[in-house]
């Protein structure tokens, strides 16, 4: 054996370096590449200068992108309140003594399968066509128009992404629930506490691990949505609906805003990275203190 | 399990509570499924009750979107992507985990290598997708081989956490016995580890399924050439075309996502545990 170490192998390195190396060149490059360009006037194509902070300086200035930093904070904010309430209510309730356990289970994953992109099609019609044909039927005129039109577009989109959503956090929380053993609950029920302090008290503690993935994967995701707003609104009416990633995707490629929009990229994932970290943090403390 | 070893105290399931969990799910999730099926089934004029069933099957709805979306050629597209991502981030990156984690304790190197890896999950694609393009564009990488490619390489911090977690819970016993008896390395990874690993070379599998198959992103800002678009992307290209003939884009819709729904339907069980342990690890 001792001679055997002493041979420095080099498979390890062969196993691992090509794919490092391509990491490094798709991956890292493009990623450092996006950082340099911020700090320059590049507009996508022929030569450059050294600007020093002015495209960060001017996100600030500019509405069209201060909106779609509103925008996206206040959906990011909403979707994973709405996703993880709504998930946690029924993921108990599935995780009850019912029928069809796994028949039920299997239903609510179901949008999981689907692309978000299909989804909001689909949605589309049921809020631009079917919503206002029913509306118009029953002369009722607050929903007889198309919501994705509106000043409540973004409703629409918080609407679709919740449906889709629901399916992965659902899931997440059911295999907490279910990870938490029975005999538990036999001591609270017999302690005599009201099923709503026994949830809060001792069930909400135990899946505080599986409430944690579901909200920093939350949060990460609904920072960067992007599929449902190009299926339903494209960014509009006006920019009332672009996110961040719309704007970097039509901005950053149709107009010649390369290096403005590189500025927008890094500051996101400044924001994406620093909320991860952050929240990892409480949260983790968070589970200390209660268990 | 101890639950056989004690009373059960609610015996009798709760219908009241079975029967809410089945409504919401009839109407919230089946409740749009539905309406698309039935849409793609019906003529044009057969619109004015929208969620009526068809007054006749209109099949030619799936042939007419069929043919004008190119379906055959986007369904090959997709699959090619899809599989040959699956089969080649299994073997490369389980490989290159394997590297990393078997020598991080004494090695600097691959420590580095870990950490430089994990933290690049915190680098969403939406970050990088500015510079990428030009890049993938100058080596001619926008099409169906180049982003396959790029698929493989994007999921290394992924699966290299997902993978590490599994290999530090193989005790090294094993492979020190293949040592001995004059196995390479390279024969110890494939004969000993990479069988053992079954149950995460199915989330790894399950998880690339979901992103290749559903990705609507990367498709969008690499893939230039209307021949090298997959189904998502082609969804969204013609959606301009389908107009207010909502029949045809319904039944386009429909084939989208018939594939993934019947995958589902066979492979539920496995999905599911798939996504759970990607997840919690």
């Amino acid at each position: 054996m001792e001679r055997l170490k002493k041979k420095r192998d080099i498979t390890p390195y062969l196993m691992v370096l090509p794919l490092a190396i391509l990491f490094f060149i798709f991956h890292t490059v493009p990623f450092l590449r996006g950082v340099f360009y911020s700090f320059t006037d590049w507009p996508g194509y022929g030569g450059w200068h050294f600007v020093g902070l002015r495209n960060y300086l001017y996100m600030f200035s500019n509405s069209q992108i201060s909106q779609a930093y509103w925008f996206t904070f206040k959906f990011a904010l909403f979707a994973t309140i709405f996703v993880n309430a709504i998930s946690l209510a029924l993921a108990v309730g599935l995780n009850a003594n019912i029928k069809y356990k796994k028949v039920l289970r299997a239903l609510y994953f179901l949008p999981y399968m689907m692309g978000m992109l299909i989804v909001g099609f689909i949605f589309n019609f049921i809020f631009g066509t079917m919503i206002p044909n029913f509306g118009k039927a029953l002369d009722w005129s607050s929903i007889s128009t198309n919501i994705l039109g509106t000043d409540h577009a973004w409703v629409g989109i918080l609407i679709v992404t919740i449906w889709q959503g629901m399916a992965f956090n659902i899931l997440i929380y059911l295999s907490g629930l279910q990870s938490v053993d029975d005999e538990i609950y036999e001591a609270a029920l017999i302690d005599g506490t009201t099923p709503w302090k026994r949830f809060w008290k001792i069930t909400f503690p135990l899946i505080a691990p599986f409430f944690t993935i579901n909200l920093v994967l939350s949060v990460k995701g609904y920072l960067m949505v992007f599929d449902q707003i190009m299926a339903m609104t494209s960014g509009g009416p006006g920019n009332s609906t672009t996110s961040i990633s719309v704007l970097i995707y039509t901005q950053g490629f149709q107009s010649s805003q390369f290096a403005i929009q590189s500025a927008n990229a890094v500051v996101l994932f400044i924001i994406v990275a620093a909320i991860s970290l952050l929240q990892l943090n409480i949260l983790n403390k968070r589970e200390e203190r209660l268990q | 399990m101890k639950k056989t070893l004690m009373k059960k105290r609610l015996n009798k399931p709760n219908y009241t509570l079975t029967a809410i969990l089945m409504v919401i799910a009839i109407f919230v999730i089946l409740g749009p499924l539905y309406m698309a099926l039935v849409i793609s089934l019906k003529n044009p004029s057969d619109m004015g009750n929208v969620l009526s069933l068809p007054k006749h099957i209109q099949w030619s709805n799936f042939s007419e979107a069929w043919k004008m979306t190119d379906y055959s050629r986007m369904f090959l597209n997709t699959f090619f992507i899809t599989i040959v991502n699956i089969v080649f981030t299994i073997l490369t990156n389980s490989m290159a985990a394997y590297a990393i984690t078997r020598n991080r304790k004494k090695s600097k190197f691959f420590n580095v290598l870990y950490y430089y890896f994990i933290s690049a999950m915190f680098i969403p694609f939406n970050v990088i997708m500015l510079p990428l393009v030009k890049e993938v564009s100058a080596f001619h990488m926008d099409n169906v081989f180049g982003i396959t490619f790029l698929y493989i390489v994007f999921g290394l911090p992924m699966n290299t956490f997902l993978y590490s977690g599994f290999i530090k819970q193989i005790p090294t016993a094993l492979e020190e016995a293949a040592v001995i008896d004059g196995a390479t390395p390279l024969q110890v990874f494939f004969k000993v580890i990479f069988p053992l690993m079954k149950p995460m070379h199915a989330t790894v599998a399950i998880l690339s399924f979901m992103w290749t198959w559903n990705d609507f992103l990367m498709p969008l800002v690499l893939l230039s050439n209307p021949k090298d678009q997959t189904l998502q992307l082609a969804q969204y290209v013609f959606q301009g075309q389908f107009s207010t003939n909502y029949n045809l884009a319904f039944a386009s819709y429909v084939l989208v996502l018939a594939p993934v729904l019947l995958m589902y339907i066979f492979f539920q069980r496995y999905i599911i545990s798939g996504v759970v342990s990607g997840a919690v690890k």
